[in-house]
């Protein structure tokens, strides 16, 4: 095959040559001409193997990954672990310090102090109204469902709640009035920034902030709304640890917004779990049927083989060999689609990407190349009851 | 003779023929199975988001504005306005009933416990409640709305009345913190402003509720002394994420859009709907609920609707590549019949209308099978039905029969195109 034409080699030269290659150089010589001679079967053979890979590195990345996303959009629903003061106390001064400490500067820790004010209409004491001291800023970040009008920004400005708001400063014009509020005998003035409505009991608050809420009333903040990141099983670790730093005070996990979360969770998760599962098993059938056709199409090759004396140790292992770097060079090509497909779909659907899980290429790969051994496997064993003859004669 | 070409390969290459089949049958299983449940899991998680409980909230239209910190009610619970119980079945009346999981009316009064005549808040509710709308009988109240509540019998194991109490009796439940600081038990009895009421079991929610005694909604009412009345009552209901229509105010809508509003199932238009059968009442949705489901749901949907392009992308594949690799096989078989003087229309005439048969065979059964499927993952993950829509029929099998045509086109013309010489010689 490699002979220089018109140049005649006498037997001898040719052994000789033979003699001084490595044994494996005719193995790989085969492997590497059957890829290049049959390149169009072996390359639709080898896009059914990347497109398989593809899929399940993208449906493995998404399963480790959606659980995560879908958390952060939880968090969304507010606090899930509240710190209270025992009964008629307030925390210590260093408490919020102490939760941002134990959690980490990224979870998310409100304060809220409470006080029951009067509203000063004038010639007497009016109708009490709760006022809560918090940070706004702070408050802001953890509850995203309150629909404020203006936050407030400057010093005893406030955010009036809708119910209360038609109690302590009616609608003049356009603008809402400032109005006068007592507490313990010591009046403020506060100017409304805007209107806060929530649907829920903050609807019949004034919000202040903590610093003037403190030097009006005294009052220190009795309550610590938490947005603990990360599984179930951390939130409760989160929960005792900081029921161990703050021994004074009642640290409970919102039972409403846990309960909640797991539940959908765990039914997302099974959910997304049988589509994966699902989807993997599609895309390695299509494997299985390309590599089936691929091998069962080379019947003549190992028929020659067989003819000419090959054991059958050496047919197996050549089939093995080349599906199996098929299904090699099929996982490296799909894992690195299947990381892209996925960061696809994060941003679009999550609108944050997807971070690429190395992790799982050992399975993608091992799973490839299980599948195109299995093909390899299933036709040789068909083919190794036939006589050579016969295939060699077409029928 | 063209149909006795078709009858007769399917005769006698029986074993592949089989393979195709399954092939396709499995494509077509998986791909009915996807669709239906990416057509399904919006319903199914709405339904499991109601776990956050009610978002929305009835008030009367005059509400005086409520004095509570931490849960306690410094208020007078007298004052102010009160809906009518009497009003409430007809909640089942609007035209999103059957969106309604469930309905809580709340009562709280503030009442003297025990000997040493502590104020503490007394929640009147339903539990379970039995009503009847017309012909239609429901059962409601917190054990619907309220899922995260749960009620423990403590050490008392042996008590055979303790769980939750019957809507008609005089048992109430005692939230946790409460329980431990009066140091009563499930079975005790307590004095509550006079009246001698049995605890059923303890209360444990995570909120404002464990410091309060929760009662039957008519206990409240009595020791109140308005009966029939109701201070709010809290709604949950299956709803469509929030759009651009749904935050338009009613009032300025022609009346097109507003009968589109109306039978939309918003959050908006529900409260609406609610504030026009319960009289003077006030329909508000619960933001922190409300609001964030519609991101969550929005998000699993498009997850998986994107997954099930995927499924369907990987069995249109699989359903290709086996198509693919049968009519590869057959060049033999074209070069014969082109030698005999076919052309390459009836050639592929032939391919196709073998074609055509497996995807219908495997299209009908792998829709069986899909369904199957489908149900299983339902019954499994949901514990529920996953409804398979009878028109989703012919569209799977337009789908099975158009994959498996577009499979074999290719494979087709390149067996048409090959030389017959060759393929007779057996040099493929």
């Amino acid at each position: 095959m490699s002979s220089i034409p018109g140049t005649l080699l006498t037997p001898r030269q040719v052994a000789d040559r033979r003699a001084q290659a490595p044994h494996s150089s005719m193995f790989a010589r085969m492997l590497l001409r059957a890829a290049v001679l049959r390149r169009r079967r072996a390359a639709s053979a080898l896009l059914a193997m990347i497109v398989a890979a593809a899929v399940a590195t993208t449906m493995m990345n998404l399963y480790v990954d959606v659980q995560a996303k879908l958390r952060t959009e939880f968090r969304n629903y507010g606090a899930n672990v509240v710190i209270v003061a025992k009964e008629g106390q307030s925390l210590p001064a260093d408490a919020l310090a102490k939760v941002e400490s134990v959690l980490g500067a990224k979870t998310l820790a409100v304060p809220f102090s409470y006080a029951v004010a009067r509203i000063k209409d004038g010639q007497s004491d009016g109708q009490s109204v709760v006022v809560v001291g918090t940070d706004f800023a702070r408050a802001r970040q953890l509850n995203h469902w309150w629909k404020v009008s203006h936050w407030p920004s400057a010093p005893n400005e406030v955010l009036v709640g809708m119910s209360a708001a038609t109690v302590v400063s009616p609608k003049a014009g356009s603008s809402r009035q400032p109005f006068e509020l007592t507490f313990q005998g010591k009046a403020i003035e506060l100017a409304p920034a805007g209107m806060l409505q929530t649907g829920a009991g903050e609807d019949s608050r004034i919000y202040l902030d903590q610093s003037d809420f403190q030097n009006w009333t005294g009052v220190a903040p009795s309550t610590i709304e938490v947005a603990a990141n990360g599984t179930a099983v951390d939130v409760e670790a989160s929960i005792r640890q900081l029921a161990q730093v703050l021994p004074s005070a009642d640290v409970r996990p919102v039972r409403q917004i846990m309960e909640g979360e797991a539940n959908v969770l765990n039914k997302t998760r099974a959910t997304l779990y049988a589509s994966a599962t699902l989807v993997v098993l599609t895309s390695a059938l299509c494997v299985l049927a390309t590599l089936i056709g691929w091998v069962f199409d080379r019947r003549r090759d190992f028929a020659i083989m067989k003819a000419l004396g090959a054991s059958e140790r050496l047919i197996n292992g050549f089939f093995a060999a080349e599906t199996a770097a098929l299904g090699v060079v099929g996982a490296i090509l799909g894992f690195f689609i299947g990381i892209g497909v996925a960061a696809w779909i994060g941003r679009v659907n999550f609108h944050a990407p997807v971070v690429p899980r190395f992790s799982v290429f050992p399975y993608v790969l091992a799973g490839s190349v299980a599948v195109a051994l299995i093909s390899a496997v299933l036709p040789i064993e068909l083919l190794r009851r036939v006589q050579p003859a016969i295939i060699l004669r077409g029928e | 003779m063209f149909p006795r070409i078709v009858y007769e390969s399917f005769r006698r290459q029986a074993r592949r023929k089989l393979l195709a089949g399954i092939a396709i049958t499995l494509g077509v299983a998986v791909a009915t199975a996807m669709i239906a449940v990416a057509t399904d899991i919006g319903d199914k998680i709405n339904r499991e988001l109601r776990s956050y409980g009610a978002n929305l909230v009835v008030t009367p239209q005059e509400d005086t504005l409520d004095v509570e910190v931490g849960g306690v009610n410094l208020k007078p619970p007298s004052d102010g306005a009160f809906l009518n119980e009497a009003d409430l079945p007809k909640i089942r009346g609007t035209f999103w009933h059957h969106n309604i999981v469930g309905f809580s009316p709340m009562l709280s009064v503030t009442v003297k416990v025990g000997s040493d005549a502590k104020d503490v808040t007394l929640l009147g509710t339903y539990f379970n409640k039995a009503l009847s709308f017309g012909k239609d009988d429901f059962t409601t109240g917190v054990r619907i709305t309220h899922p995260w509540w749960k009620v423990s019998c403590g050490n008392v194991k042996e008590s055979p009345n303790c769980g939750w109490p019957d809507d008609n009796s005089q048992n109430v439940l005692l939230g946790e913190r409460l329980a431990t600081k009066l140091g009563k038990h499930p079975g005790d009895a307590i004095d509550v402003s006079g009246r001698q009421l049995t605890i059923s079991a303890i209360l444990s929610t995570g909120g404002a509720e464990d410091d309060e005694i929760v009662a039957p909604l008519s206990v409240a009412q009595q020791i109140l002394g308005k009966p029939g009345a109701v201070r709010r009552v809290y709604v949950s209901a299956m709803t469509k994420p929030p759009d651009a229509l749904s935050i338009r105010d009613p009032k300025t809508m022609t009346p097109e859009v507003y009968d589109r509003w109306y039978c939309s199932p918003y959050v908006e238009s529900i409260a609406y709907q609610l504030q026009e059968v319960i009289p003077h009442s006030h329909a508000e949705q619960i933001r922190q609920v409300a609001q964030n489901e519609g991101t969550v749901l929005s998000r699993i949907k498009g997850l998986m609707l994107l997954i099930t392009f995927a499924a369907l992308f990987a069995s249109a594949l699989a359903v290709s590549a086996a198509m693919a690799t049968a009519i590869y096989e057959r060049r033999v078989e074209v070069g014969l019949m082109k030698a005999l003087g076919a052309g390459n229309l009836a050639v592929s005439a032939i391919f196709f209308a073998e074609a055509l048969l497996l995807a219908l065979v495997g299209g009908v059964a792998g829709f069986s099978a899909g369904a199957l499927l489908a149900h299983q993952i339902g019954r499994s993950i949901f514990n529920s039905q996953i409804s398979i829509e009878p028109v989703l029929f012919p569209i799977i099998i337009a789908i099975a029969v158009f994959v498996t045509f577009a499979g074999s086109a290719a494979a087709i013309r390149r067996a048409v195109k090959f030389d017959p010489v060759f393929a007779l010689r057996g040099e493929g």
